[in-house]
């Protein structure tokens, strides 16, 4: 790694550093993946444990977040259900990357008529809005939630291709990449070491705020039924209930849907303070 | 401009070709053989074989392919295996209602993102900045049915100020229609005002620093003058644009304020299919929003050269 990486790379983080709502995005971020990880040892109560005693009750000492229309602790389902969230958030993206970024390379890279295949077949996805293809996916592949997850990576990927590929288009011809082509460097090599890196600040930027997207998505999806199966508690299903007892028991739709908001605007503040540090050439 | 939208046409059509192919694949995706679904619990094979002729289904691909396209083009989107209805009759009978919700929606989008995104601008590093900041990036964040279920716990059942669901043509009663389609319009513009909000912000921060705005401020035009008139007018082309392709992202946010406002559109359309297993709704859905969606593009080109008077000629 030479000096100069270093530098910048330095300069990004101080920025990032500096930018008060980027750290609440971090901190945000860090708080539900801790929560994530830790559910078993913190939830208490079993998050599928039914209770025909303790219907619908309110929050309360024995119930911190109340409980649902089954009894079960609302509290313990809102920690695993954070497990739900993220697990969809990070794999629908990781997803969405493995199939973009190559795809994305390629086209940039070779141009002609790879380029013009892959591009049409980009644009014509692209004309399918993101939620009605994931939903159409979902249905098409059958409720669960790695179909789920499937079908929001695959609407979200040619979003990633489009992005690499105007990326690989900017650098391919400067001078480093053209002397890499004349000292004899295979196409792998100057993709992966020469051009790949210069793609990254982009591209992390657009997989911070996808996972935000991916989180609704996956939400959106569940609350339709098409996600995470019931009992396994998921913030989209639980609210797809929820909604069934509006004004009997109004605590089991608030806490699911503030979990969701606050955790995607985690996302959000981090995406935006990524690029901000990362990317200055692209605003808003 | 004649040879410019003949030209847009003329590359839309590969575009429009490869979704048709996106949204047959979607149909071969599904697990098991269609036939089974379709003739339901009677295993007659002979209506099994007649179902299959009818589909092409024991063709290769490309025929089936071609066969459908066909009748895709006649304006045949086949029928509902629910209903019998043609799935283009439905279509027809539905999105007028969510039209007329999208409508509302860009309505409300353009009131609260355009006057935020000036002050934002013009306010740069102030509180007020990172306050509508904040604001901007929250619509963003939230879930639509989750805001729509938090309203009408409030405005509905608590204050009972606004219906909680259900739709009123416009036609039978105006007042009550809008009345109706208040809440549900608020919910799906959010998301989009959010992002008016911030390309307005950007996009104003831009030609607040442009020589013609130094120059109008330098010959003494008021500070009220020179963000109205100077800066505001360069500052909106690019959104006008923008307004037309987000119309894509209002119907496919309305599936889900519809469906919990159980307004009868166009998105209820397709998630009652999606539950009810009638994937030719679903199928002829996706198609017509991909369709909608490229015509905007193809507006937003044309909208983009009309706004723009340097273009024009070109």
């Amino acid at each position: 790694m030479s000096a100069i990486t270093i530098r910048s790379r330095n300069r990004a983080w101080a920025k990032f550093k500096a930018n008060r709502l980027a750290m609440l995005g971090a901190v945000l971020v860090l708080f539900f993946v801790v929560v994530a990880l830790i559910a078993p040892l913190i939830a208490g109560a079993d998050p599928f444990k039914t209770s025909f005693t303790a219907i619908r009750k309110a929050p309360s000492a024995a119930h911190w977040l109340g409980t649902d229309e089954l009894g079960r602790d609302l509290f313990s389902r809102m920690l695993f259900g954070a497990r739900a969230s993220l697990m969809a958030g990070l794999v629908s993206v990781l997803i969405a990357l493995a199939v973009g970024v190559p795809l994305g390379l390629i086209a940039g890279y070779f141009g002609k008529w790879t380029d013009a295949v892959i591009s049409r077949f980009t644009e014509a996805a692209l004309a399918i809005p993101f939620l009605i293809l994931a939903i159409a996916l979902a249905a098409f592949l059958g409720p669960s939630l790695i179909n789920a997850m499937i079908a929001i990576g695959v609407s979200a990927a040619p979003r990633f291709i489009r992005i690499t590929r105007g990326q690989v288009l900017a650098v391919k011809n400067e001078d480093y990449v053209q002397s890499a082509k004349a000292l004899g460097a295979s196409d792998t090599r100057i993709i992966l070491r020469h051009i790949l890196p210069n793609v990254m600040p982009p591209l992390i930027v657009q997989a911070t705020i996808t996972i935000a997207t991916a989180i609704i998505a996956e939400a959106s999806l569940s609350f339709l039924g098409l996600g995470l199966q019931p009992p396994n508690p998921s913030w989209g299903s639980m609210l797809n209930t929820a909604k069934n007892f509006m004004s009997q028991a109004p605590w089991m739709s608030i806490f699911p849907g503030s979990a969701i908001f606050l955790v995607v605007l985690g996302f959000n503040l981090l995406g935006d303070g990524l690029r901000d540090a990362l990317d200055p050439r692209q605003k808003t | 401009m004649l040879k410019l939208i003949l030209n847009r046409i003329l590359v839309a059509i590969p575009t429009l070709l490869l979704v048709s192919v996106i949204v047959f694949t979607l149909q071969k995706i599904l697990p098991g053989d269609p036939v089974l679904t379709l003739a339901g619990e009677e295993r007659d094979p002979v209506v099994l074989q007649y179902l299959r002729d009818k589909y092409h289904l024991d063709d290769p691909l490309p025929v089936q392919y071609g066969a459908w396209v066909m009748q895709v083009i006649q304006g045949d989107l086949g029928k509902s295996l629910r209903t019998d209805v043609p799935v283009t009759t439905l279509i027809a009978q539905k999105l007028p209602v969510t039209l007329q919700l999208a409508s509302m929606a860009m309505l409300f989008a353009l009131l609260i993102g355009i006057p935020a995104g000036i002050i934002a601008a013009v306010r740069k590093g102030t509180y007020i900045e990172m306050g509508a900041n904040m604001v901007a990036l929250s619509g963003m964040s939230v879930p639509g049915f989750w805001l729509g279920i938090l309203l009408i716990m409030l405005v509905s059942v608590q204050w009972q100020l606004l219906p909680a669901s259900g739709y009123v043509p416009p036609g039978q009663d105006l007042w009550l229609s809008l009345k109706t389609m208040v809440m549900p319009a608020f919910v799906l513009s959010t998301a989009i005002a959010a992002y008016l909000m911030r390309h307005t912000r950007s996009s104003m921060l831009e030609a607040l620093s442009a020589d013609y705005v130094r120059t109008a401020r330098a010959k003494g035009v008021s500070p009220r003058g020179v963000v109205l008139h100077h800066a505001l007018r360069n500052a909106l082309m690019p959104i006008v644009t923008l307004v037309t392709l987000l119309f894509g992202e209002l119907l496919a946010g309305a599936v889900l304020t519809e469906q919990v406002f159980t307004i009868p559109g166009f998105g209820k359309l397709m998630v009652d299919a999606v539950f009810n297993r009638d994937y030719a709704v679903v199928q002829g859905v996706v198609l017509v929003v991909a369709v909608g969606f490229i015509f905007m593009n193809l507006l937003a080109d044309v909208l983009y050269v009309l706004v723009n008077p340097r273009l024009r000629h070109a």
